[in-house]
Order: structure tokens, then sequence, then C-alpha cells
């Protein structure tokens, strides 16, 4: 099996999308072509590290890792898809379903890429094939969100662009045969002139920084995720943030190689601060649920750069599980989300109560989801807070660990705030109509159908089901990306 | 110093530069289109000048800049612009001149940087020492744009000026790594993607449609856009003829 399989099999299934004309099949070929990924997945990942296309193409442990992340993600999204159609059988799902599947072999381009134009443009495909998904709804909001978000990933990728210019010239300068492979431009690093190299790592983290949504450069994501399907947003905040957190690892190991790691691991640092701050902020008494969900994502990727920033086995190792944790509990959330806006016919939080009592499963799963976005035990997300907050005390950075504490309660108060008001209480609390006598009438709540619970209830064991107990595979893999992260000038 | 490979780049990289002062001081949108149209040409004609005699796959890219970014995209951008109207920017957040001048001082910034990095090795590769002030001032000029401007067309041209920014530094490379300036052809297509949207009648169409559709559960009021106030701008000018569809 070679890895090239796993990117042209979904990139086999989005060709299929567009030139299939039955609008309903086709959006059965994202569980297809997503599932016969994660398929393609289980077989690769077990076996030894593999590389093919002259090394261009390189699967280590930590791309396993992200990989499998972002296999599960669309695997379980997948399913969500098909229902989620039909629901909006009136909008044309032509793009949407070529879209889906094009975004998940971007991804899986970046992440199998050793090479760093290549992983570039891997990046700028899937910020393109994220368009039409958030374009879906096809409405004013969607059209500015969706073009707030090219224009700004635009502006990302082409700084990426320039910070890989600067590193090949880099590279030039130091006189190496320069192919950009990952590893040759590691072993380059050192004799690469200062200056350079300063400014190439800048760019770099700048652009895939953006990519991954941290502050200041977030101001796409509460636009463009409040504005999705709540299944985008899952992809979105799971799959994408995590892939771009990998490239921003990548360029980390290159600075640490080149001497350079304590400069981009304070950056890191201070990015991941204000990240977590910058989420926390918005989060309080924000009125809108979906845009309350980017904001908590901007504070995730937050805790995620503060992690890589810190740096050391533990540091990496607490980062890694808070990355899965964060993906599979968006997924919740965002699945979750994506139902009682459906019942509800809105996302305003003043037009949201009693979730629970309307949709007992949705809204019992999006509490679960609440708690173990904020890192409460027993959900893997805390395991991963708890190495990070202990890698911080044993490293004793005490004052980024206060604000890591602090910014973690104030994030946790945010969300709060907005979940515990959606789902307590009874639908005819709110509002005027309290007393209406014809509203106890109304119709009937409506069931939840497998498709839209289903899912949920799958990512909703995993954030539990791994964070009581990780399986020896897994475990070893982690281990295994740790030792990736380690780079020793 | 080392010099230029042919006498004229030089002062076709010195045109790049003023050619981002002159977006960043005009308030009219054909002439700010035409500008950076021009601009990308030169740079098109800069990579021939600075690297004679390099290989097909380099003049492939000197010529494909000069198509695309002189001649394509200018043409589609020009077309999005009612015929016969002289469109302007009216309300940037920043002035025209308070622009200019930072724009002047984002040069000297550039010019600065770029000595700092010869201090290490020789900017002058690719044969001529103003490349990276050429890039990095054009980053500047177009993040500044981005920033302040209101319309739409005008954040386009901010990226597009951008983009030649990151063109002009692919100058350096064109030798060692034609694949990787290749790769930056690539960008151009979020310049498609972009002109594409504000032109495509089908988004003006869709949007009108979606209003008029009853059964989206998804359509609520346009209030919640905000945090950066950009897009404002787009319903200003209307070039996605957003304003069809009235908040409700």
């Amino acid at each position: 099996m070679t890895i090239e399989a796993l990117v042209y099999l979904p990139l086999g299934a989005a060709v299929v999308a567009l030139v299939l004309p039955w609008e309903r099949i086709r959006p059965w070929l994202v569980p297809l072509g997503a599932l016969g990924h994660f398929g393609l997945m289980c077989l690769v990942v077990p076996g030894d590290a593999r590389q093919s296309a002259g090394g261009w193409l390189v699967l280590d442990a930590l791309g396993k890792l992200v990989l499998a992340t972002v296999s599960c993600v669309f695997a379980v999204a997948s399913l969500y898809v098909p229902g989620y159609v039909r629901h909006f059988h009136h909008r044309r799902n032509r793009f949407f379903v070529a879209a889906m599947l094009g975004l998940l072999a971007a991804l899986t381009l970046v992440v199998v890429a050793h090479h760093l134009g290549l992983m570039w443009v891997a990046i700028e495909a899937s910020a393109l094939a994220t368009a039409p998904l958030l374009l879906f709804n096809r409405n004013a909001r969607s059209l500015e969100a969706t073009w707030k978000y090219l224009l700004l990933s635009s502006v990302g990728v082409a700084l990426a662009l320039l910070g890989s210019f600067f590193l090949a010239h880099a590279s030039v300068l130091a006189g190496h045969p320069s192919t950009l492979l990952f590893e040759d431009l590691m072993a380059a690093a050192p004799s690469m002139p200062p200056a350079w190299l300063h400014a190439a790592l800048a760019f770099l983290l700048l652009g895939y920084a953006g990519k991954m949504g941290l502050a200041p450069v977030h101001t796409w994501k509460p636009d463009a995720y409040g504005e999705a399907p709540g299944v985008v947003g899952m992809v979105l905040a799971g799959g994408t943030t995590s892939v771009a957190f990998l490239a921003v690892l990548r360029v980390a190991r290159i600075a640490e190689a080149g001497g350079q790691g304590a400069h981009v691991r304070d950056v890191l640092v201070v990015l991941g601060l204000a990240s977590m701050a910058v989420g926390a902020v918005f989060m309080l008494r924000q009125r809108d649920l979906k845009r309350m969900l980017a904001y908590s994502s901007v504070e995730h990727m937050g805790v995620l750069a503060l992690a890589a920033g810190v740096g050391g086995p533990r540091a990496h190792l607490g980062a890694l599980l808070y990355m899965i944790g964060n993906a599979a509990s968006k997924g919740v959330l965002f699945l979750a989300a994506a139902n009682i806006h459906r019942t509800y016919g809105s996302k305003q939080v003043s037009a949201i109560r009693g979730v629970l009592h309307r949709l007992p499963v949705s809204g019992s799963l999006f509490l679960a989801g609440f708690f173990a976005a904020t890192g409460s035990p027993p959900f893997l997300s805390f395991a991963g807070l708890l190495v990070i907050g202990g890698a911080l005390v044993t490293d004793g950075r005490w004052v980024v660990a206060a604000c890591f504490l602090v910014l973690l309660f104030a994030a946790f108060l945010g969300h709060a705030g907005t979940v515990l008001g959606v789902v307590q209480g009874r639908d005819s609390d709110h509002g005027a109509d309290a007393t209406d006598p014809a509203r106890d009438t109304a119709a009937p709540a409506p069931r939840e159908p497998l498709w839209s619970v289903l899912p949920i209830g799958l990512l909703a064991i995993a954030m539990v089901g791994l964070g009581l107990w990780l399986p020896q595979p897994v475990e070893e893999l982690l281990h295994a990306a740790v030792a990736v992260l380690e780079v020793h000038p | 110093m080392p010099h230029a490979s042919l006498p004229f780049a030089e002062p076709l990289l010195m045109l790049v530069i003023v050619l981002n002062f002159f977006t960043l001081g005009s308030s009219r949108l054909r002439a700010s289109i035409r500008a950076v149209g021009v601009q990308g040409f030169v740079l098109g004609v800069a990579a021939l000048a600075l690297h004679p005699g390099q290989s097909w796959r380099g003049v492939a890219v000197s010529v494909g800049a000069m198509a695309i970014k002189g001649i394509v995209i200018p043409r589609m951008l020009d077309q999005g612009l009612e015929p016969g109207t002289t469109p302007r920017e009216t309300h940037p957040h920043v002035g025209f001149v308070a622009s200019l001048m930072l724009g002047a001082a984002g040069t000297a910034a550039a010019l600065l940087f770029a000595r700092t990095l010869a201090g290490d090795g020789a900017p002058s590769v690719g044969g001529s020492w103003l490349v990276v002030p050429a890039a990095l001032s054009g980053v500047l000029a177009g993040f500044w744009m981005l920033v302040t401007r209101r319309t739409a067309i005008s954040h386009v041209l901010g990226f597009l000026t951008i983009e030649n920014g990151v063109f002009a530094f692919g100058l350096l490379l064109l030798d060692a790594m034609p694949e990787l300036v290749e790769a930056g052809v690539l960008l151009d297509v979020f310049a498609g993607v972009f002109t594409m949207g504000l032109l495509l009648e089908q988004i003006d169409r869709d949007v009108a449609a979606a209003a008029h559709d009853g059964h989206d559960a998804e359509q609520e009021p346009l209030t919640s856009l905000r945090e950066t106030g950009r897009f404002r701008a787009v319903r200003q000018t209307d070039p996605l003829g957003l304003r069809r569809e009235e908040p409700r």
C-alpha cells in the first residue's frame, strides 16, 4: 500500500462527484471516500515509516498521528453528510460534496508532504477547497464569510510562500544543494545565514499560524465557523487546524535544527497566550452559538501553540493529546450545534432554550462536548492539559503557568455561560410566548434521526474512552511522534 | 555592488517600487488596477532581464507572469467596474497622503532590512540589490491597502500587490529553484477566484434565490459580521450584489 493512494482515493471520489449527474446519490460519495480513506489509514499507520516519490512523500510517526486524527474526523463527519444534504435537498450539492472530498485529499497531502514547496501547494489547495463548503448555505452572510476567509487565507498563504522563498534562498546562500526536503533543510539550517533564517521563520510562522487561527490572525475564524454548516465547522476545527498545527511543528523543527528554536518557542508562547486570551474574552457573553465555538477553537489553538512553545517531550506529548481531544470535542460540539440550529431555526443564544428537553440526545452530547472542550475530567483534553500544565511547572515557568490557568478558567466561564444557558430550562421559557396557550399545543418535539446523533455519539465515546484508557498502539504512536519532535541542533 | 545582468533590470525594479506608491496614493480604482497590472507585467520583464539566457522553464514563468498578472487579471477586474464611470475608493480608513508617507517609510525600512540581510550574505544573488526591497515594500504596501481600504476591489488589489511582492522575491530563485517560483503562480488562482467572485452573475442570482427561499432554516439577519468591519465596504459598493437581500 503506497502513501499516494491516501491522496488519490478522496481526490478520485471528488472528481466522480463533479461529474456524477445524480443529486441524490452524490452525497454518498463522501462516506465512501472518507471511510475508504479511513480503511487505508488503518492499513498504512501500523506499518513502519514509509516514503515514496523520491522522499517528497513521507509518513513519519508525527504524520501518522495527525493523519489518523484527520481520517477519523472525516470518517465520522461523512456519516452525517448524506442526511444533512438530504435535509437541504433544495440546494445543489455538487460542489459541496466535491469540496469535502477535495479537502480531505489536500489535508492528507499536507500531512504526507515532506517538501516545503509541496506542503505549501497542498495548504493552498486546502484553502481553496474550503470555499465551496463555507458557501453551502448560499446566503449573503455565508458569501461574506467565504470572501473574508479566502482573502485572509490567501494573504496567509502568500506570506508562507514568501517564507518558503526566504528559506530556499537561505539554503542557496548556505551552499547546500537545496532540494527543499525537510531533512535537507534541517541539515542545511545550521549553516544558513541567521538573518535570512529568522526572516524565513517569521513569515512561515505567521502564514501557518493564520491557517491555524491563532490571534492576531484569527479574524476569519468566527465568520467562517459561524456561517459554515456544522459538519464543515467540525472538519475545519478538528481536521484543518490539526494539519495547520503540524505545519507549524514542521517549521519549528527546522528552527530547532538551525539553532533558532528558542526564538520560535518564545513567539509560539506569546501567540498561544494571546490566542487563549482572545478566545476567552470573546466567548464571554457571545450571542451566537457557532461563533462561540469559533472563539473556543481560537482558544484551543492557543493551548496547542503554547505547548509547542514550551517544548520538551512532556509539553509535546500534552500538545498531541490535546490535539486529538480538540478534534473529538469540536466534532461533538459542532454537530450538536448544527442539530440545535436546524431545530430552533436560529443559532442566536437568545432564541435557544431547553435543548436538553427538546433534543435530549443532542443536548446531552452538547453538554458532554462542553465539558470535554473545557478540559474537564475524564475527557482526553483534560489529560492533555494536565500534561502541559505539568510540563510548565517542571520547567519552572510559573508566570506562564499562572496565565495558562487563569485563561483556562476564563474560557470555562465563557463556554459555560453560553452552553448552560441554552441547554437548561424549557423551550417555552423565553420571550413573551411563555404564557401563550397556543404554544403548548405547538408541534411536538421533533425526533432526532439516527444520522444526526450517531456520529456525535461515536465521537463522544472516543472522547471519553481515550481519556480513560489509551490503547497500547496509540500510546506507542504518541511517543514515537514526540520523539520526532525532539530535535537537537 | 554586483551589476544587474541587463542594464535595465534595476530601473525596472525601481518602477515596481514606484508603482506601489501609485496604488497607495490613488483613489481611482481603474487607474489602480492598471498600475497593479503594469507592475505584474514589469516583474515578468524583470525576470527575463535579471536572468538572460535562462532555461525554458524560467522563460515560461516570466512570460506567464506577464500574461496573467499583466493582462488577464487586470482585464477581468476592469470588467467588474461599471463601464464609463470613474469608481473611486472614497473613504479609506487612513487617507491617501498618510498612506503614501507610510509607504515611503515602509520602503525605507525594506531597504534597511535588505542591508541587514546583506550583512550575512549578498542579497544580490539574482544580480540586483533592489530585489529584496521591491519584494518587501510590495508586501507592506499590499498589507496596508488590505487593512485601510474599504472596497472589495481594493482588497483584491492589495492582495495582488502582496502577490507581486512575493513574485519579486522569487526573482532571486528563478535559476536555483524554478519549480518553487512556478508554484507561486498558484497564488494567481486565488486572484482568479476573487475576480470571479466579483464578476460572476451566478453569485448574485443565488443570493437572490436564497432570499426568497422559504424553507431555508439557516437564514438570519445580517447582524454579526462585525469584528473586522471590512465587509461593510463590500456592501457599500455592492460588487457581490449583496444589497438585494436586505437585513431582516
